[in-house]
């Protein structure tokens, strides 16, 4: 027991800072994954409420591959299909040899691109709970449609999105232990190579497993917080939605 | 594109189909006898809601690749587990990977079918037990039937999640779909025609899954189907 209170430590002989980084590491992908995902989310649900049909069309599709392809097929066709296509384009330009490219850039892309897509259905759902006539008032007073965005329907769909936007960051989370298979030191890589070196592969995975439920954890007190926050001054929730 | 390249390649990934496939049926059905299990145990006093409740938190919060990890890897820590009976099973990277995800998947599907057994109104319960019905009749007949329609949506999309999740079978050097598109592209270079060809074989499974459930949905609410509206009460 003292032993493994060594080795997760952060003394001379402990994986605690090690540890520590690619558990920030593992923030730091899922943060940058989320955002995208939120891009790409608000590009789709626009394209599915108000887009010309082709832009519809065309988001829809993208909904339906990305949630019938598994997490890993579509990081390992961003990491390794990367490199070959920047290999293909660099060696036309007289580079020879292949080209690295960056785990955390892939990863991230991604990531993102899967939770784009569920993203997306979650900001469409909020967008059709907003009452209509909220909208209609603020047409009637002359609002620019942009002015409209902003002070009518973002404040009003992010309120109803929070939960569900909640749940798409603890999936990215998850997802986010994928990205060690491109080699980037996050918290399932640096477990697996602590777990190696030590030989002690059931404690570092638990201490991995521990890191995620952490993170998870806070972040879903986080949401709950928010989630409250913006519900002040609302009538009481109304069930079932 | 190269087509020629396209065509050598599909049958070659298609040869893992089955071991796919049978990752996700094993790893299903054990996670739905162990989702009833919990929905039982969560039921039965306040000490096995806790524990049913910590379960899911516990699965729920973590990567399921780092669970797979935990068990083909960690097991291996304890010499009293690599001396017993069960470790020519436990070694095996396909009893791992199904474990892990029978595991998992009953984590997700317990919460999936307490939200259908929530969602069984209690006029329905109140009828059952009023025509005499004895507890068990009353679940299998009443309770459980209204509870699975009721969570069909959210299982069907816990299924086809399943299917994609056998893909991580892969890394434990399991040769199912991915895991032969892995070695396919380490020889041949091609990643992007090889993992694109992957994509579709999953992408029509998936798209087989979820017309099946909604077939499914149609056939079992038929007391909603517009024709039967039309009839006098």
């Amino acid at each position: 027991m003292g032993e493994a209170f060594t080795l997760l430590g952060f003394g001379p002989e402990g994986w605690g800072h090690a540890l520590l980084t690619a558990g920030l590491t593992t923030l730091a992908v899922s943060a940058c994954a989320f955002a995208c995902g939120l891009v790409l989310g608000t590009l789709c649900a626009w394209a599915k409420i108000a887009g010309p049909p082709v832009l519809r069309r065309a988001a829809d599709i993208y909904g339906v591959v990305l949630r019938g392809i598994p997490d890993l097929l579509v990081i390992y066709l961003f990491y390794f299909g990367g490199r070959q296509l920047v290999t293909t384009i660099a060696n036309q330009f007289g580079h020879t040899g292949p080209v690295e490219i960056s785990g955390f850039v892939a990863g991230s892309l991604a990531i993102g691109l899967i939770s784009g897509a569920a993203q997306a259905e979650v900001l469409r759902g909020a967008f059709h709970a907003i009452p209509p006539g909220t909208l209609e008032a603020a047409r009637v007073t002359g609002m620019r449609r942009w002015t409209m965005f902003r002070r009518i329907i973002a404040p009003q769909a992010l309120r109803t999105a929070l939960p569900g936007l909640g749940n798409q960051w603890q999936s990215v989370i998850k997802e986010s232990a994928l990205v060690s298979v491109t080699g980037l030191v996050e918290t399932l890589r640096a477990v697996s190579v602590a777990a190696n070196s030590t030989e002690l592969p059931f404690l570092f995975f638990l201490a991995g497993g521990a890191i995620y439920l952490a993170i998870t954890t806070v972040s879903g007190l986080v949401f709950r917080i928010a989630e409250w926050r913006a519900m002040r001054g609302q009538p009481a929730m109304r069930v079932g939605g | 594109m190269d087509l020629a390249f396209i065509a050598e390649v599909f049958p070659k990934l298609l040869a893992g189909l089955p071991l796919t496939l049978s990752l996700a049926v094993l790893s299903l059905s054990g996670g739905a006898v162990l989702a009833l299990m919990l929905s039982g145990l969560r039921a039965s006093s306040w000490l096995g809601a806790q524990f049913a409740n910590f379960y899911v938190y516990i699965f729920r919060g973590t990567p399921l690749l780092i669970q797979i990890f935990l068990i083909y890897y960690g097991l291996a820590q304890f010499p009293a587990l690599r001396h017993s009976l069960l470790w020519p099973l436990l070694r095996e990277p396909y009893v791992c990977a199904v474990l892990a995800l029978m595991l998992n998947d009953a984590a997700y599907t317990s919460e999936i079918l307490r939200g259908g057994l929530r969602a069984v109104s209690s006029g329905a319960i109140e009828a059952a037990k009023v025509a005499g019905m004895s507890r068990p009749t009353m679940l299998r007949r009443i309770v459980l039937p209204l509870a699975f329609r009721q969570a069909l949506p959210a299982y069907g999309a816990e299924v086809t999640s399943m299917v994609k999740a056998t893909s991580l079978a892969s890394v434990v050097t399991l040769m199912e779909v991915t895991g032969l598109a892995r070695a396919e592209v380490s020889q041949s270079y091609r990643a992007i025609e090889v993992f694109l060809c992957a994509a579709v074989i999953y992408l029509v499974l998936v798209t087989l899954i979820t017309r099946l459930v909604h077939w499914l949905e149609a056939r079992l609410s038929t007391h909603r189907s517009p024709a039967l509206d039309r009839s006098p009460a």
